[in-house]
């Protein structure tokens, strides 16, 4: 079943994951994205100040977009994200970290502009296997309302 | 890159520009945003983006990587001249990120950098903290894309 605005009401949503990521994917991400040697060169990374080799912040962001896709975009009907409020880096991503992903609804408002949809507000928050933070982020989906709902 | 003192608020530097072809948009979007309208021409065509759209963080990484060739050009230009080059900080985040059109399979976007604001760390005086403004433009002149970030970055003369 297709998951509606209706079905992402405000509070905890759920706990997706785990996630492994490889030294492999983190250099072909970085090698493709975001060539910095602290992402691509053991030598390098271990002089930088983030010590020893660590995957691109936007690799990471994009992980976290496939987990959520994974998690219940995928199911979901979405029509697409306008930004990002906000999104902190709290600490690097290493190879054979085993990402898990915990969402929270922090607001959901029908559209005044669209009101066949509405804004979800996600707080998702990626995790290491130690349970530490990696990343932070605040980001509105526009999803549709159930059949009917907001029909002139 | 540069030093805090060569990067002047209001500074605004074009970085690069790079053609988002169907094959990269899906590409990128069967590895990390696997939704319909990132990976069919149809389904696009049938969304509120009226085409195959590149996945909003395949635009935000392609932005990363313009970014990065653009400093490692100008760092290599300014050893070639014999002066002393920078380097920067880990990037703690960033704010504001707008997908403002979207991005359509043969879109050519444009990135620039744009100085917000500049200011000095009061706790670790060698380092400057800046917000930049990065955005897209496509080939119409539309603004596609933009963020803030914020960005640590070395001090000339300040400590190390």
């Amino acid at each position: 079943m297709t998951l509606t605005f209706e079905d992402f009401p405000p509070g905890p949503f759920g706990s997706f994951g785990p996630r492994h990521v490889t030294r492999e994917e983190i250099l072909a991400f970085a090698a493709e994205f975001d060539p910095q040697p602290m992402h691509l060169d053991e030598d390098a990374a271990n002089k930088s100040m983030l010590r020893g080799l660590s995957g691109s912040g936007w690799h990471l962001c994009s992980l976290m977009m496939r987990m959520m896709c994974d998690g219940f975009i995928g199911r979901a009907a979405s029509l697409g994200s306008p930004g990002v409020k906000e999104l902190r880096w709290l600490a690097p991503l290493r190879p054979g970290d085993d990402l898990t992903l915990d969402i929270e609804v922090t607001e959901a408002r029908v559209s005044k502009s669209r009101p066949e949809s509405g804004i979800v507000t996600f707080k998702a928050v990626a995790r290491n296997a130690k349970g530490e933070a990696l990343c932070e982020m605040i980001s509105p989906i526009i999803i549709r309302r159930r059949d009917g709902a907001g029909a002139a | 890159m540069r030093f805090f003192e060569d990067m002047p608020v209001g500074d605004r530097r074009e970085v690069g520009s790079f053609t988002f072809t169907a094959e990269d948009i899906k590409r990128f979007a069967r590895q990390y945003d696997p939704q319909r309208f990132h990976l069919s021409e149809e389904e696009g065509r049938k969304s509120l983006f009226g085409g195959l759209a590149a996945s909003g963080w395949h635009v935000a990484s392609v932005c990363m990587k313009l970014l990065v060739l653009d400093t490692q050009r100008s760092d290599r230009d300014a050893a070639a001249r014999g002066e002393r080059v920078a380097a920067g900080g880990p990037s703690p985040g960033f704010r504001d990120l707008r997908w403002i059109k979207p991005v359509l399979a043969g879109d050519t976007i444009t990135f620039a950098l744009e100085i917000e604001s500049a200011r000095t760390s009061d706790s670790r005086p060698e380092w400057g903290i800046m917000q930049i403004r990065n955005s897209g433009t496509n080939q119409r002149g539309e603004l596609v894309f933009s963020f803030l970030a914020t960005a640590f970055v070395p001090r000339r003369n300040v400590g190390a």
